[in-house]
């Protein structure tokens, strides 16, 4: 039967709701993951679909398949009472308990009701590991997790600080952010999916499941410039007490435990997101060498410390730390922000967060903070002086992706946001037009030019980068320009407001993994920058 | 010397092996499950015998399973007194049977005993409800028996072999 399919969140949450309509009437479907109220036993994890017949009279058909283990596992199929299912494999176990007749097929259930104005039926998917499982409560208690959880959603993000005329976008990233936070650490995963193509066909496929230290100065200013310093205070936890196995040096990423040892798979019994191979578990980035991470923890740090005025005396040693390994390697060659594969190379960008990284701590260490390496401030001023030579090139009358080279890359409008350079200043100002030259497309921006990464496929625009661009030109004065190239941009979010990696420059596709906590942060930074000082 | 001249006598020792032996079996069944072999906690589920708050249910289970631990104990040393004859494999025995009988009755009936526990019979009502353990604890994983056998039989075997290395209840009166 054909229907059409709107979705919306309700209002100030990550309620979702979506609404059926048919020639023969409409069903309304909303899904949630419960939020636990007082320490009662619930599940471990719950998905709640409430689905509701509006009008007319709608045949609705149901249907679950699980299959765990990326496909590998064989879980067992158990009836156990009354409306009430759980597949079960290892140590793990998915329990069903729902309102609809259902019928064994093969390893899952199918059932069919129809479904008149009123109707109501509720299931309720509940995930155990390693533990008793704890069965759910369907019929008026499941309505009422929907209404607890709507309100839970709808308190945090009243508290979001921005006041400005885009709101809405901003209380939605934010509310994404959230989402992709592991609550039990602090972390801040990339996103939630792997493998979801940056080019449709391509091979760019990436496991982001993961929280790249890239990404902590952006999102820490995202949380403090919202007010949410508790999640701020949660992502500082994790970012100096998760890195404690590999202090005083750090890797690429980690899980949301602060893991480091995650092999890079590739599962050939997948085809990917049409066809799109190969689908990758792990991410092979960690073993790389990124000397710009020291910048962005120490860069997040201080803006906690800005926002807070805290500052524990082991997490200043921690800092410390991070600060003499960048006065041991500032010198080496890294793989970049972009984890670009093959040889390392003098990146730019690495040494301007080298020094971002050194700033910050002689700027703590002149109020007491802590204790400044010794190498640290004959370092940075090396390090400003190598970039202003070297990693400016006259003749482009623009910094350049490389040391003495003569491409572009858009990670260098971040030395305007992260306070290198000013935005208003010459050379940042010819860099900005050199990468609208070189990377704009559409209005929006690719990372760098193609090949430079030795990849053949193309990719889409990166998101985050149009938003540095409007970051730079809010900073900059050029206000209503930001306007409009921040409207532009937002044209580019789904049907409820989410934005994935990169967006298709042509057709406005949204690719790569999704939703992305990077973009969403660039959003809501781009949005707190044109907001009047 | 009588059986209770003779608890008198070793009370703090038998004590002393009897939470030995009940932190080896809770050893065993928690480093089940913290390793992914079975989903069974038995402290857990005791805990919420008494209180739904999952912190509270945790310790106040610990406490309780504890005590029942060095309680059961006591029951096995009357046993040993009682027939004179105490080592390691008779109380491995004996923790065989308790396994058994833990398994194939007490934990298929605790749906029916458990506030807070659904029958397979019906469904949940207004509240949240552990998943009940279904036959010999099949529902909390596979290797549910195994290893609470295997926990049993080591708390048996714990306190046999104790008395036996003690010279304890050797040729006690019956």
């Amino acid at each position: 039967m054909p229907a059409s399919a709107t979705r919306r969140y309700l209002p100030g949450s990550n309620v979702l709701e979506t609404t059926f309509r048919t020639s023969d009437g409409t069903v309304r479907i909303v899904d949630l993951m419960s939020i636990p109220g007082e320490r009662q036993f619930q599940p471990m994890r719950e998905v709640l679909r409430v689905v509701e017949g509006v009008e007319g009279r709608v045949p609705v058909a149901f249907e679950i398949d699980p299959r765990p283990g990326y496909g590998r596992m064989a879980p067992r199929l158990e009836a156990r009472a009354p409306k009430q299912w759980a597949w079960v494999w290892r140590n793990e176990c998915l329990y069903l308990h729902s309102d609809v007749a259902l019928q064994p097929l093969g390893d899952g259930l199918v059932g069919q009701r129809v479904l008149g104005g009123g109707d109501r039926l509720c299931s309720s998917l509940a995930y155990t590991k390693a533990d008793i499982g704890v069965i759910a409560p369907l019929e008026a208690a499941a309505q009422q997790r929907v209404e607890d959880t709507l309100r839970w959603w709808q308190t945090w993000s009243s508290q979001a600080r921005y006041q400005g005329q885009y709101r809405e976008a901003v209380v939605r990233s934010a509310l994404a952010l959230k989402l992709l936070t592991y609550a039990l650490s602090g972390a801040v995963v990339a996103a939630p999916t792997t493998s979801l193509p940056e080019a449709i066909g391509g091979d760019r496929n990436w496991d982001y499941r993961y929280c790249w230290l890239r990404d902590a100065a952006l999102t820490m200013r995202a949380f403090t410039g919202l007010g949410y310093l508790d999640e701020a205070r949660g992502f500082l936890d994790w970012l100096l007490h998760a890195t404690r196995l590999t202090w005083p040096e750090l890797r690429v990423l980690y899980d949301v435990y602060g893991r480091t040892e995650f092999e890079e798979e590739e599962l050939a019994h997948w085809r990917g997101f049409r066809d799109s191979r190969p689908v990758r578990i792990g991410n092979a980035a960690q073993a790389q060498l990124q000397l710009d991470v020291y910048g962005a923890v120490c860069f997040a740090a201080r803006e906690f410390v800005n926002a807070t005025g805290a500052l524990a005396s082991d997490e200043a040693r921690l800092l410390r730390g991070f600060g003499q390994s960048v006065c041991r390697q500032w010198q080496e060659p890294d793989h970049g922000i972009w984890e670009i594969r093959g040889e390392p190379r003098q990146y730019t960008f690495s040494k301007v967060m080298c020094w971002t990284a050194l700033d910050v701590l002689v700027d703590l260490s002149k109020n007491g903070r802590l204790k400044l390496p010794s190498a640290a401030r004959a370092a940075r001023d090396a390090l400003r002086g190598l970039i202003e030579t070297r990693g400016y090139n006259r003749e482009l009358g623009a910094y350049v992706a490389v040391l003495d080279g003569a491409t572009i890359d858009a990670s260098l409008l971040l030395i305007g946001c992260l306070g290198y350079a000013d935005p208003a200043d010459g050379r940042m100002r010819g860099t900005f037009s050199r990468v609208q030259e070189r990377l704009a497309r559409n209005g929006l921006l690719m990372r760098y030019e193609p090949g430079f990464d030795g990849f053949a496929a193309p990719e889409g625009a990166f998101g985050i980068c149009s938003f540095w661009a409007i970051d730079n030109l809010a900073r900059r004065g050029d206000v209503h320009e930001a306007h409009r190239a921040f409207q532009h941009a937002l044209g580019f979010a789904n049907d409820v407001g989410l934005l994935a990696e990169e967006i298709d420059p042509d057709t406005g596709a949204l690719l790569g993994n999704f939703p992305q906590a990077y973009t969403h942060v660039g959003l809501i930074n781009a949005a707190l920058a044109l907001e009047p000082q | 010397m009588s059986v209770s001249e003779l608890f008198a006598r070793d009370l703090p020792q038998l004590l002393l092996w009897g939470l030995i032996a009940t932190v080896a079996m809770t050893t065993i069944l928690q480093g089940s499950q913290g390793l992914g072999l079975s989903r069974l906690s038995l402290p857990f589920l005791v805990g919420t015998f008494f209180t739904a708050n999952r912190n509270r249910a945790t310790v106040i289970g610990f406490i309780v399973y504890t005590i029942g631990g060095w309680g059961f104990a006591m029951l096995y040393f009357l046993f040993f007194a009682g027939i004179g004859v105490a080592n390691w494999w008779l109380g491995a025995l004996l923790g065989f049977l308790h396994g058994v009988f833990l398994l194939a009755a007490a934990l298929p009936l605790l749906p029916y005993a458990h506030p807070r526990m659904a029958s397979e019979h019906d469904g949940p009502g207004a509240g949240y409800i552990l998943e009940p353990p279904g036959f010999f604890g099949l529902n909390y994983g596979r290797r549910t028996p195994l290893t609470t056998m295997l926990g049993q039989i080591v708390y048996g075997a714990t306190l046999g072999g104790l008395c036996q290395l003690a010279d304890v209840f050797v040729g006690a009166p019956g």
